[in-house]
């Protein structure tokens, strides 16, 4: 699992890329978590495209960190989902509660 | 094809330590064995997707308070002549008191960690058939099936 966080703006764009599973997914909160925190930036975009696999501990993680950014006053965008991740995100309503943005 | 005429083509037989390192470990696994039915990428998603939260369950609920050396998982696979794969994930560990509860949509049994609630519906709808037998202080024994190449005629 990689993360990679760049600045553009005032928009802070996560680059994850690997695995999303409950082996993986501390790491990842625990890193998205310090970038908030630490950046407190006003938008924060979680950039899914090098994810080639999420089952639901990606939606737990996602939401987790979606409640997070609500509490730091951070709006939270989602981008890249493939077909699968797409699937797993829309049975958990995930994409109507965070929006998906296609440009960053 | 019936369930008479139907064939054995293969069998795979387990064991694995209750290690969140094994949740990726087994879904490659699990595909790997499939492979010469020879899934679209779309199935070999779907199912990796399904044995991982089996997995996961076993890690996170199952035996979420046991000692490290009795934390066992165990994997049967089988695939048949028509295209069938039956896969069981089986632990020895809490079991699940109400099965109809723990099914249910965004329902999760751990409140330590941030769950969505969602394995067992995506299991449920990542496959063609999803069994659920627990008991309690026992054990839970989970099981999947999935037609591999069916999905032609349904789109």
């Amino acid at each position: 699992m990689e993360m990679t966080a760049i600045t553009r703006q005032e928009k802070m764009i996560v680059f994850l890329s690997g695995e999303i599973d409950h082996h993986s997914a501390k790491d990842i909160r625990d890193g998205i978590d310090k970038i908030m925190i630490e950046s407190k930036p006003k938008c924060m975009i979680i950039n899914l495209a090098g994810i080639g696999f999420m089952d639901s501990s990606g939606l737990g993680l996602i939401l987790g960190r979606y409640r997070r950014a609500t509490e730091l006053g951070i709006q939270l965008y989602i981008s890249g989902a493939d077909k699968n991740v797409l699937r797993i995100l829309k049975m958990a309503g995930v994409d109507k509660i965070i929006k998906t943005v296609v440009t960053e | 094809m019936k369930k008479d005429n139907r064939i054995k083509i293969n069998e795979l037989k387990c064991v694995l330590p209750a290690k969140s390192i094994n949740e990726s470990f087994s879904r490659m696994l699990i595909s790997a064995f499939i492979t010469n039915l020879d899934p679209t990428i779309e199935e070999i998603s779907d199912i990796k997707t399904a044995v991982s939260e089996a997995v996961t369950n076993c890690i996170v609920h199952a035996y979420a308070n046991y000692p490290e050396k009795d934390k066992k998982i165990y994997i049967n696979a089988q695939t048949y002549s028509d295209k069938l794969v039956v896969i069981k994930i089986k632990d020895k560990g809490v079991g699940i008191e109400d099965i109809h509860k723990a099914m249910q949509p965004m329902y999760s049994g751990s409140g330590s960690e941030e769950r969505s609630g969602m394995g067992f519906s995506i299991m449920e709808s990542f496959t063609d058939g999803l069994s659920v037998r627990s008991k309690v202080g026992k054990g839970t024994t989970i099981t999947m099936k999935k037609y591999i190449g069916k999905d032609v005629t349904d789109e």
